[in-house]
């Protein structure tokens, strides 16, 4: 297995070559969540591919911003959920990798449908009640893109967890600065998210998602302080398009497909690590 | 069995069976766990939260969430009931239950009091009359209107053991109790009269008031036969197809606006199958307004006499 940053090189390849083979997805946020997911999946969590819904004594992850779905798909298939080649039926007709992820088409590693902005944060929390329920001494993990925190159902998730002391979840938010028709700054602001997420009582922390060593010390650090009565968020700063130096910082590249000349310069600029798809 | 022998063994509001199901049922089932968003009292959930405090989920005004986390926690097995009034339970979070429960398949129990006018005094902004329409037209829902305490009760204990999304609604008024538990089946149509004339079609509340009317129809020499469908969705094609072509007119009866309701799913039914003439009791497009129960049924043409009028038009058209 290689080294996590050269994973990470594989994954972005193929979110602009699943982006690209649909003509259509969301490349800019995947590839700035794709240092994160690989670290959560090929080290962080304690999981199995072989996939039971229930995930009775797993870590289990939630994709609230589902748009994200070519990183979380490229993640799940390169750790063993599916084939690989099934990554180029994305976004295609009677395919099981639906524009957003689903359950309904039975995509082992998905355990409930994203897309709708806002909801992953319940789910998480339900979840991880359960497994309290149960008695697990496992743990949650949810990821939420900053443009979704206009969401108020975030807030009402966001008041629940500390007051119920759920501590054994774990949520990043993707702090990347850019939503579909902007700056989040000029589109609807967000102020201090963490000093927010502080003042609702959750602990808070705070890392450059495009710094594999960081996300790992910061991700570990974070599972050391679940169990303490208190819910986890964790500020994630991330360039959107990262790693495809045309499409960094742009919020343009958000959710539209590389032409096949785009294609061939952003791949030129990640490694192929694990044999295409 | 003549209609005059359906009497009334008592009177209870029928939010007081789901409250006592869900507590025989937890007792049973120990994944059976109860959310609810600021409104325990009104649920009747007290015995439930003093038995089963672990259990119980306080959400807070904060029905969105409420949908979310009981979609999550059936994610090893838990089976949520959410519980608030039909407003909240349905309009509110539509987009919730639909992508969170319904298309992602979840075992979510959405449990709905203080449904249509009879909710009362409170008025419009709470008296939901579209629900059953909302809950009926997602795929995989299963939409479930008893109708007194005791099949209300019996429907909260099905429906742990019945796997998928479930919308089940019920209201406020103290209602006359004239069902046995053992009389429910989910999905099966409760006959109460055999008839050649008519067939009314009722669910919840409407359905005491659709044997009233049965009563004043039979003493009319009217042979009219009354059919509970408590379950809406999947719907019991059999019975209702079976009815019809015996008595080949209808009237339905429901606490819902006629547009998207029971009598929307009979007459999809009769136009494919059977097409006989349908005459409809419910709201006719409208929202309510405060008033006691009594008078709001009156005045939004959902009484024993809109019943008889409905069915004695519905068999003049016959001709």
């Amino acid at each position: 297995m290689p080294e996590l940053k050269a994973i990470a090189s594989q994954i972005r390849r193929d979110i602009v070559r699943m982006v690209h083979g649909s003509s259509s997805g969301h490349p800019g946020g995947s590839l700035g969540c794709a240092d994160f997911l690989t670290a959560l999946y090929f080290q962080v969590m304690k999981h199995d591919p072989n996939f039971n819904m229930n995930a009775t004594n797993e870590d289990v992850f939630f994709l609230s911003n589902g748009h994200i779905s070519p990183v979380f798909y490229s993640v799940l298939a390169r750790s063993g959920y599916f084939d690989v080649k099934e990554l180029a039926t994305f976004r295609k007709i009677n395919s099981r990798l639906q524009g957003h992820p689903a359950t309904h088409e039975h995509l082992p590693g998905v355990r409930i449908a994203s897309g709708s902005l806002g909801q992953g944060l319940s789910a998480a929390i339900g979840a991880a009640l359960t497994k309290k329920l149960n008695k697990e001494n496992t743990t949650v993990f949810s990821l939420h893109g900053d443009g979704e925190l206009d969401e108020g159902q975030i807030w009402e998730a966001a008041m629940f967890a500390p007051h119920h002391k759920v501590d054994n979840l774990i949520a990043t938010i993707d702090w990347n600065g850019q939503q579909i028709d902007g700056p989040t700054d000029k589109v609807m602001s967000l102020g201090n998210i963490r000093q927010k997420f502080d003042a609702f009582g959750w602990t808070t922390l705070e890392m450059n998602g495009n710094d594999m060593d960081d996300v790992i010390a910061t991700l570990d650090k974070a599972k050391s302080l679940t169990g303490q009565g208190k819910p986890i968020a964790i500020m994630m700063h991330t360039i959107m398009g990262k790693g495809v130096d045309f499409m960094e910082n742009d919020h343009n590249w958000h959710g539209i497909a590389p032409n096949d000349e785009q294609l061939a310069k952003a791949l030129a600029q990640l490694p192929e690590t694990m044999g295409d798809y | 069995m003549s209609l005059k022998d359906i009497q009334s063994t008592g009177n209870k509001d029928t939010r007081s069976g789901f409250g006592d199901g869900i507590v025989e049922v937890a007792r049973k089932n120990e994944n059976v766990v109860a959310l609810t968003a600021d409104l325990a009292g009104s649920m009747k959930l007290q015995q439930f939260m003093k038995e089963f405090p672990e259990r119980f989920v306080q959400v807070g005004i904060a029905e969105a969430n409420m949908i979310g986390i009981a979609a999550g926690m059936t994610i090893g097995g838990k089976i949520p009931y959410t519980t608030t009034f039909a407003n909240f339970s349905t309009g509110r979070v539509y987009d919730q239950i639909r992508q969170s429960v319904a298309y992602s398949g979840k075992n979510v129990k959405i449990c709905a009091s203080h449904a249509g006018v009879t909710l009362g005094e409170d008025g419009a902004t709470h008296q939901i009359l579209e629900d059953i329409g909302l809950m009926k037209m997602l795929p995989g829902m299963t939409v479930i209107v008893p109708c007194d305490y005791a099949q209300t009760k019996a429907a909260t204990m099905a429906i742990a053991e019945y796997e998928g999304p479930v919308y089940l609604r019920f209201g406020r008024p103290v209602w006359p109790i004239f069902t046995k538990e053992s009389d429910f089946k989910i999905g099966k149509a409760q006959i109460f009269s055999e008839g050649t004339d008519v067939t009314i079609f009722a669910c919840g509340h409407m359905v005491w008031n659709a044997i009233q009317a049965g009563i004043e129809l039979e003493a009319k020499g009217i042979s009219v036969e009354v059919i509970n469908i408590h379950t809406i969705k999947p719907l019991d094609e059999e019975a209702v197809l079976a009815s019809i072509k015996k008595t080949k007119c209808v009237v339905t009866a429901e606490e819902h606006n006629i547009i998207g309701g029971l009598g929307d799913a009979i007459a999809q039914v009769a136009s494919r199958h059977f097409p006989v003439p349908i005459e409809y009791v419910g709201t006719k497009d409208t929202f309510g307004e405060s008033g006691t129960p009594k008078e709001l049924l009156k005045k939004y043409g959902l009484d024993v006499p809109d019943i008889v009028a409905a069915a004695e038009k519905a068999i003049q058209r016959k001709k």
